[in-house]
């Protein structure tokens, strides 16, 4: 377990030379760690702790006086542990976006702190910042906005390199270049075309090639494929999987598609207004869900089959999300939710293990639905964000 | 751990086999074998320009007024003739006593090709070209200068936002509240006086910078909104925040991200402004605070056209058919690299 830093090291190292090299001293490093140490036992790479960002909002044309904040993110934390991948889940407008940026040191949080191997991103500027930044890369949402149009793919994936001169030589770049339109599936005989020559998903591959340019070990994607057609989606998915093996790459994959999330994702946290309600393995959330949001949630998922649809019960939440600048008291979903009561207005809960969670909270009723159910208990041993948490049955039909 | 449900959704997602669509994608096979190179946004637009008959035809007019007027000394040497000596005092036979050319059209014959002025004798042609070239001449360092000052204030009002865009765009705007011909007329002179004392000539150049100062001073703006409004729209693009989380510092992002986009409106919009300063120094020399004394000037031979247009039309012509040729033209010319630029957009 120790040597894993060092190994990734050397394979990095490497890497700034022959990256074919590296691919495979990367790969058999990964495979080797897989071999000694389950995912969840590897160090943690990035440990974000109570992250906020507010956005302030103003009023008057010329003196400027704040008037509230638009509470975007407030007091996420979670940490993202090496070669796993951590998928956060939320609608629209509940701060996943936001998180992206922080973590990608694209804007300041207003508080909170970042650590990457234990070092306070937030706190960093200049060089130090720059150092950093190299390890934590993006995949962008929208492949037609995120390359530059002026430029051909080969300066838009060799730019990173302009940037940051140590990872490749200069006459090493055009090799590097090349090397990695190959390693994401395109030919690199591309180097000297416009993005606008390619389709949405060959932009996304070469959005993911210039991730990959610099070697990071963090690659935040935020909603990498929701611009693409479904059947491009999962090659874009599927390369991205193969990649994380190849570079023993951690991803923070962030989607409104709970779907690709459950495929790609080790673990998952759900987002609700700017917080994490809910946070577990993938079969955890999945599977024993037992925040109401999540349920609700996991209840809106298509299910391919009509007489599975047919028989589940949906939960239809009712109202809209509250405005993210004034936000309920208590639990921030308290104003949706069919449990809240005024102990939910009252005091807001905590993202923890809930109390009652397991064999207890889950029998009555549950119990009927099967010796399967005997599992379910340690597996809804997860934090979530409810005073009332607990099990809900067949929410997915099994 | 994989349950049924699992299963469906994943399947549902993954259509084939992973090798299947990952490694070698059917990227329209047989372009590529033709265009392996790819060809960059600005040729496409050559291609879609050389198709465009009317501003081809458009772009060797104003390419030929401009080599007309880069070539005024060659053209004056070949004819033999220079803007300057008044051929019609010199030479008795010319003139009549009211000072108009003898012969009909203006004086013109197989010598004086467009004919001669009236009042001074100078022959017309040399006149036209000469002035051609100080009005283009003119035209274009106001140009130049006016769009460099537009990206700077709109790049820095863009890309900054907040106070810097907040101060940057009132001077824009009060910058264009001034009515400028009105504010030309007024300060041409003033400022002249302020660098040369009344009683002396103003030297040629002084005047040049003058009017170029005055004109550039209020020529700048419409650039300067346009572009702030597209670097606030190419800011927001995801390649400008690749480009930061790669640690790119912001100087690099200005040059190497935003000012590449931002080549078609520069282009189109100041194939717009160079015909208008064109006839905004032909216009301040008509009312009189442009180019003076043996200057030869476009605008300037409108001046002495409208006096004597009554009994000498002729004189009118020339330097009034060559204008409007030179600014149709031009304006067509803007109107096409428009088009090839943005083909979308329909008219």
């Amino acid at each position: 377990m120790t040597s894993a830093p060092s190994e990734g090291a050397a394979a990095r190292a490497a890497g700034a030379g022959g990256a074919t090299g590296a691919h495979t001293a990367a790969y058999e490093s990964r495979t080797a760690l897989t071999g000694t140490a389950p995912r969840e036992a590897r160090e943690a790479i990035l440990d974000v702790r109570d992250l906020v960002k507010h956005y302030p909002l103003t009023q008057g044309v010329v003196i400027k006086r704040q008037v509230g904040a638009v509470k975007a993110v407030d007091g996420v934390s979670f940490e993202l542990r090496r070669g796993e991948t951590l998928g956060i889940v939320g609608e629209s407008g509940c701060g996943k976006s936001t998180v992206a940026k922080l973590v990608t040191s694209l804007e300041a949080p207003t508080s909170g702190s970042i650590r990457f191997k234990g070092e306070d991103v937030t706190r960093l500027s200049g060089r130090a910042l720059k150092a950093v930044r190299r390890n934590i890369q993006m995949v962008f949402q929208d492949p037609y906005t995120s390359l530059n149009p002026r430029m051909t793919v080969g300066d838009i994936v060799g730019e990173p390199f302009d940037i940051h001169p140590e990872v490749a030589p200069k006459g090493e770049r055009r090799r590097a270049v090349r090397e990695l339109l190959d390693v994401v599936g395109l030919d690199p005989e591309y180097v000297n075309r416009y993005p606008h020559q390619f389709s949405g998903g060959q932009r996304q591959r070469i959005g993911i090639a210039r991730g990959l340019a610099l070697r990071p070990e963090i690659i935040v994607a935020d909603e990498p494929v929701s611009a693409l057609d479904v059947s491009v989606q999962a090659q874009v998915v599927n390369l991205m999987e193969r990649l994380q093996d190849e570079f023993d790459l951690s991803y923070i994959f962030i989607a409104h598609d709970l779907s690709v999330v459950r495929h790609i994702s080790d673990r998952v946290g759900v987002m609700y207004l700017g917080k994490l309600v809910e946070t577990g393995t993938e079969s955890e959330i999945y599977e024993h869900p037992t925040h109401p949001y999540t349920q609700a949630l996991l209840s809106a998922v298509p299910v391919p089959d009509p007489g599975a649809e047919a028989g589940r019960a949906r939960i239809v939440l009712e109202g809209d999300v509250p405005s993210p600048a004034n936000p309920p008291s208590g639990c921030r979903f308290r104003t949706r939710c069919w449990k809240a009561d005024e102990r939910c207005a009252r005091e807001e809960p905590p993202l923890r293990i809930p109390d009652g969670a397991g064999g207890g909270a889950g029998s009555g009723g549950e119990g009927a639905d099967g010796p399967g159910r005997g599992t379910a208990g340690n597996a809804a041993r997860h934090p979530s964000a409810c005073h009332y948490a607990e099990e809900k049955a067949r929410i997915v039909p099994d | 751990m994989t349950s049924p449900s699992q299963a469906a959704i994943a399947g549902a997602e993954t259509p084939g086999p992973d090798g299947a669509g990952l490694n070698s994608e059917p990227v329209d096979g047989d372009k590529a074998a033709t265009d392996q190179l790819g060809r960059s946004p600005g040729q496409l637009m050559w291609m879609r320009f050389k198709r465009d008959r009317t501003g081809v035809i458009s772009a060797f007019v104003v390419l030929i007024m401009f080599a007309i007027a880069a070539l005024a000394p060659v053209i004056s040497w070949l004819y033999g003739k220079d803007p300057w000596t008044r051929y019609g005092q010199i030479r008795p036979g010319l003139l009549n006593d009211n000072a108009y050319p003898v012969k009909p059209n203006g004086g013109m014959d197989s010598e004086f090709w467009f004919g001669l002025e009236p009042g001074l004798g100078r022959d017309v042609l040399t006149q036209l070209v000469y002035g051609m070239r100080t009005s283009l001449s003119l035209a274009v360092v106001i140009t130049i200068l006016s769009v460099v000052l537009a990206i700077v204030i709109g790049v820095a009002g863009g890309y900054l936002g907040g106070k810097p865009d907040y101060f940057l765009g009132r001077l824009t705007d009060l910058m264009m509240s001034f009515p400028n011909q009105l504010f030309f007329v007024a300060f041409t002179p003033v400022i002249g006086a302020l660098l040369v004392s009344p009683q002396d000539e103003m030297p040629t150049w002084l005047r040049a910078c003058v009017l170029i100062f005055v004109m550039w001073l209020l020529g700048w703006m419409t650039l300067a909104r346009l572009l702030r409004g597209q670097v606030l729209t190419l800011r927001e693009r995801e390649f400008i925040e690749a480009a930061k989380v790669a640690g790119t510092p912001p100087w690099r992002i200005i040059r190497k991200e935003l000012l590449p986009n931002l080549v078609t409106p520069i282009l189109v919009q100041s194939t717009y402004m160079l015909p208008n300063f064109v006839t905004g120094v032909a216009g301040l020399s008509f009312l009189g605070v442009g180019m003076q004394g043996s200057t030869p000037d476009w605008g300037r031979m409108f001046a002495t056209g409208a006096e004597v247009y009554q009994s000498d039309i002729t004189y009118m012509i020339f330097p009034g058919v060559a204008m409007v040729i030179f600014i149709v033209a031009f304006n067509l010319l803007g109107d096409s690299v428009r088009d090839a630029f943005d083909p979308k957009s329909g008219r």
